[in-house]
């Protein structure tokens, strides 16, 4: 069928809009008179505010307002009033609400002027005395003041313990205990975060928001300033990357809106660089394990126990040590949760949150026990291989694991692998093969999509999500096309709008499975009307038959067991005299049915580095990932997304570190120059398989989604090889020159 | 007391920034354009100019979103003040097309998919073409070393590769 699209590698539809820069993104927008705000930001952790000066900036021409906790009208008494859709149990950050400061670079003042330059320039001269108290932003210092890590959020399960871990452990036959540590991490997507404020004549406000669900900043801007929702739209056709970074509104969001309301004039904020390194991080963890095996390689006990940070006034909640019952065979698992409260911003969940650095630490500490164990590493993952989730004692939806090892073990060439580390030597250079399994939830959220077909054959779908990069407008459009029978050139996706069905934030791999079968079933119901009226034609064949009698093809109805009995789509529209039909669609999902299974996404990561043992350098050379993502609804999107979460891992593993200097409570490293993400240079040969089954428990299109699982793994797959190559074992992120030297380069 | 008010105070400072004219060939057309002599060319091109194809993702050169073709090279706008560059030329994403027939490397980036979001992806072309332009690029070493000023936070590196290397092969032949 030519209009058989779902599962064939098609060309982004909004391609051509990419690399014309036709596709215009949140700051790109613009109207006679807009003005531009920049934000401020704190110099001090924790304190407040003794006096803020700033008569200097208010005095040039041209600089319309600034406003501070002074100026800053009495908003929303309720804290409730400033959650949001991704928020973690707490009372939300208040932007200028008062003169208290609770983390380095919290934004003080917004200087609103005519050009950005002037207002840029109008920041500087802002004088903020602060009264200085006594931070504490460190997590290893204060270990022994934890909290539970326990509380509701969406996304998040409370992490359960089964059996008997104490008494397996103790009579295990060998034993492991290790502790694993890594650095703080920023999203940095390339486009900063912005926020325009469009004041329209009638009061209105027509915002473009940088965000994963343009509900979730409706919902935000409503309550906060009091605004009626029908009088707020919020638009966001383009996301320029988010990983996470836009699930929650953030501050530029509240300070375009507060300038705007204040001023009754359009307002523009965009965050600077640094300033993306003020609002959100995936957490420092300290993650301590214990493994208890029997000789043979059974592992008979798993402890697996994180402390994470969170900020003071609310308590960030992630899947750190939720793993370890997915991944093994084993019937003593206890898993420990605990959060430090520390003087920083509150962390934000930032793709595979908890996952990509639970899963470092557990199938780092698995190769070190198959090393005590003198097993190979896959042996002893296939030797403890789960058949259902042993944390939950349910079965699995689908699962592919054992074939993407299988697969994924073949492509690498890993039974070519010699055991032991340093045993792979070219003159200076060691080479280590590594490997590390992979597991994300599977995830299904309500959803809900419109459809219009119109008389002259074209049909637009649209749901109020986002597409953060990751293929949403085309999905959405394949599946439209595919479902009705109608060329991808006559489909139009809309998303990015808070004028369409609801559709919650854009995140945790869940949009395809959601999005994607809501989009599928309203096109149902636009089939199943146009077949209705086709039996109503005359002398229809057509006469009283249901979608299961017929196809829909080549924008025609056409008899299942015999095609050349049909129907073009114009005839009908023409005969029936309709312009169009308009059917909506409330994707709710069968809870009941998916609660009877664990539902995840699997990964199978193979990789080979090179280092120098003189200079340290570290070079990933060769990636293997076998997915287990259900069915593949774009092989040429979903890989992409792969390729995007493999480069997340190498970057997790060598390069990405926020350092904090504690005697300030700030990250020093607030910018791309001394925050490091993987370059071009960095990059080895990606090979990525997919090992497919379609998944319907998950979502009727048989898709899990595809957005985090390629970051799963990876960082624990270097780690390994990495010791594989030198013998050293790492048990820090990133992994840095002089961890991987010799050792009589190390002074001190 | 507003700022309108303030500002009709005695003491209110007279503040302005020189302002220049400057000649600039943009995408083919050439433009008289008066500019305050602290205006990169990134935000001339974004926020004066409202070609907004190109893209600021540091403004401090760490990045290369801004990326765009001056006489033929590729710089990062962000870091270049406009005054600076009386009489240039100066090409952007949206002049690379001829009508609707998309430049080859346009149209290799959607083929191979060598973008997600597509934020970086206006710099990644010009840098593309710039590349290609230098005629420094040999292996695939070079190329990786030589695109490594452009960063892609979505991962497309392996698929830009794809284009670039496709780039140096047409030039070639």
């Amino acid at each position: 069928m030519a209009t058989n699209f779902i599962g064939t590698p098609e060309n982004r539809v909004d391609g051509r809009d990419k690399v014309t820069g036709n596709a215009k993104y949140t700051a790109e927008f613009h109207k006679e008179g807009l003005l531009h705000g920049v934000v401020v930001s704190s110099a001090i952790a924790k304190g407040r505010i003794k006096n803020i000066d700033t008569a200097a900036a208010l005095q040039l021409n041209g600089v319309v307002e600034v406003f501070t906790h002074e100026n800053t009208p009495s908003l929303a008494w309720l804290d409730l009033s400033y959650k949001d859709m991704d928020s973690p149990p707490g009372d939300p950050f208040r932007p200028l609400h008062s003169d208290k400061i609770q983390f380095n670079m919290q934004p003080v003042a917004l200087v609103v002027a005519e050009t950005l330059e002037l207002a840029k320039y109008a920041s500087t001269l802002i004088e903020v005395e602060y009264e200085v108290e006594k931070h504490r932003t460190s997590l290893a210092d204060n270990l022994d003041d934890s909290i539970k890590g326990k509380g509701i959020r969406a996304g998040f399960t409370p992490p359960k313990s089964i059996g008997n871990f104490k008494e397996a452990y103790e009579s295990a036959g060998v034993k492991l205990e290790v502790e694993y540590f890594h650095g703080a991490e920023h999203h940095n997507p390339m486009e900063m975060h912005a926020s325009i404020v469009f004041y329209e004549e009638d009061g209105n406000l027509t915002i473009y928001d940088k965000t994963q669900g343009v509900l979730n900043s409706r919902h935000y801007v409503s309550m906060v300033f009091g605004v009626s929702k029908k009088k707020i739209r919020v638009l966001s056709p383009f996301v320029g990357g988010a990983f996470g970074s836009a699930l929650r509104p953030q501050y530029q969001l509240f300070m375009a809106t507060l300038a705007a309301l204040q001023l009754k004039r359009s307002v523009k904020v965009e965050l600077t660089r640094p300033q993306m390194f003020s609002f959100g991080h995936r957490p420092i963890t300290i993650q301590k394990l214990k493994f208890g095996a029997s000789p043979e390689g059974k592992i008979e006990a798993i402890s697996h126990q994180a402390y994470s940070e969170t900020s003071t006034f609310e308590k960030y909640l992630e899947n750190i040590v939720n793993w370890a019952g997915k991944l093994y065979d084993c019937e003593n698992v206890e898993q420990i949760y605990e959060l430090v409260r520390l003087d920083v911003y509150t962390p934000l969940d930032m793709r595979a949150p908890g996952g990509a650095t639970g899963i470092y630490a557990l199938e780092s500490a698995i190769d070190e026990l198959s090393y005590k164990l003198n097993i190979d590493p896959l042996e002893l993952r296939l030797k403890n291989y789960t058949e259902e989730d042993k944390g939950e004692s349910k079965p699995f939806s689908s699962r592919t694991l054992r074939e993407c090892f299988k697969q994924g073990a073949e492509r690498f060439g890993w039974k070519n692998r010699n055991p032991e580390p340093r045993s792979m030597q070219e003159g200076h250079q060691l080479t280590g093969w590594g490997m590390s399994a992979g597991v994300w939830d599977a995830m299904q959220m309500p959803a809900r999509a419109k459809a219009e077909f119109k008389a002259d054959g074209t049909l637009t779908v649209g749901s109020a999500t986002a597409d953060i990069g990751t293929g949403t407008y085309t999905i959405m459009t394949q599946i439209a096309a595919e479902t009705l029978g109608l060329p991808l050139e006559k489909v139009s996706a809309k998303l990015g709008d808070s004028k369409l069905p609801f559709a919650f934030i854009e995140g945790g791999s869940s949009t395809a499975a959601s999005v994607g079968s809501a989009v599928e079933k309203v096109c149902k119901k636009i089939a199943k009307k146009l077949l209705k009226e086709a039996g109503k034609m005359e002398d229809s064949p057509f006469k009283g038959a249901g979608l299961e009698d017929v196809i829909f093809a080549d924008e025609k109805i056409s008899d299942k067991n015999d095609p050349s009995v049909n129907v073009h789509f114009s005839e009908i529209m023409r005969a029936r005299d309709l312009q169009e039909i308009k059917k909506k669609y409330f994707l709710l999902p069968n809870m009941l049915k998916q609660n009877k299974y664990s539902r995840a996404t699997h990964s199978a990561v193979f990789a080979e580095v090179k280092v120098d043992e003189d200079l340290g350098t570290i070079k990933v050379t060769r990636i293997v990932s076998a997915i287990d993502g259900g069915r593949i609804l774009n092989p040429k999107t979903a890989h992409s997304q792969i390729l995007g979460g493999v480069v997340w891992g190498i970057s997790m593993a060598l390069h990405e570190d926020t350092f904090m200097d504690h005697n300030f409570g700030r990250f020093i490293t607030h910018d791309l120059a001394s925050y490091h993400v993987s370059v071009n240079a960095d990059m080895p040969d990606i090979d990525i398989l997919f090992v497919e089954e379609p998944d319907t428990v998950v979502s009727s299109l048989g898709a899990k989604g595809v957005g985090e699982i390629g970051l799963l793994g990876v960082a624990a797959a270097i780690n390994n090889a990495v010791y594989h190559a030198t013998g050293k074992r790492i048990r820090s992120l990133p992994i840095r020159l002089d961890n991987a030297m010799k050792e009589r380069t190390i002074k001190n | 007391m507003t700022n309108s008010e303030r500002k009709d105070q005695p003491e209110a400072a007279t503040f302005s920034v020189e302002k220049r004219k400057v000649s600039l060939t943009i995408n083919g057309v050439k433009q008289e354009i008066e500019v305050e002599v602290w205006t990169s060319i990134l935000d001339l091109l974004r926020e004066h100019l409202h070609l907004t194809g190109t893209k600021k993702g540091c403004d401090h050169g760490q990045c290369g979103a801004c990326t765009v073709l001056m006489d033929g090279k590729r710089i990062n706008s962000c870091l270049s003040l406009a005054v600076m560059h009386d009489g240039a030329e100066i090409t952007t994403v949206e002049g690379l097309a001829t009508g609707d027939k998309l430049h080859p490397v346009q149209e290799a980036f959607i083929e191979h998919d060598a973008f997600q979001c597509g934020y970086c992806t206006p710099g990644q072309i010009c840098s593309t073409i710039g590349l290609v332009n230098e005629g420094k690029a040999k292996t695939l070493e070079d190329i990786r070393d030589l695109m490594s000023g452009n960063i892609c936070r979505c991962g497309a590196y392996n698929n830009i590769v794809k284009v670039v290397q496709e780039a140096l092969e047409r030039s070639r032949s």
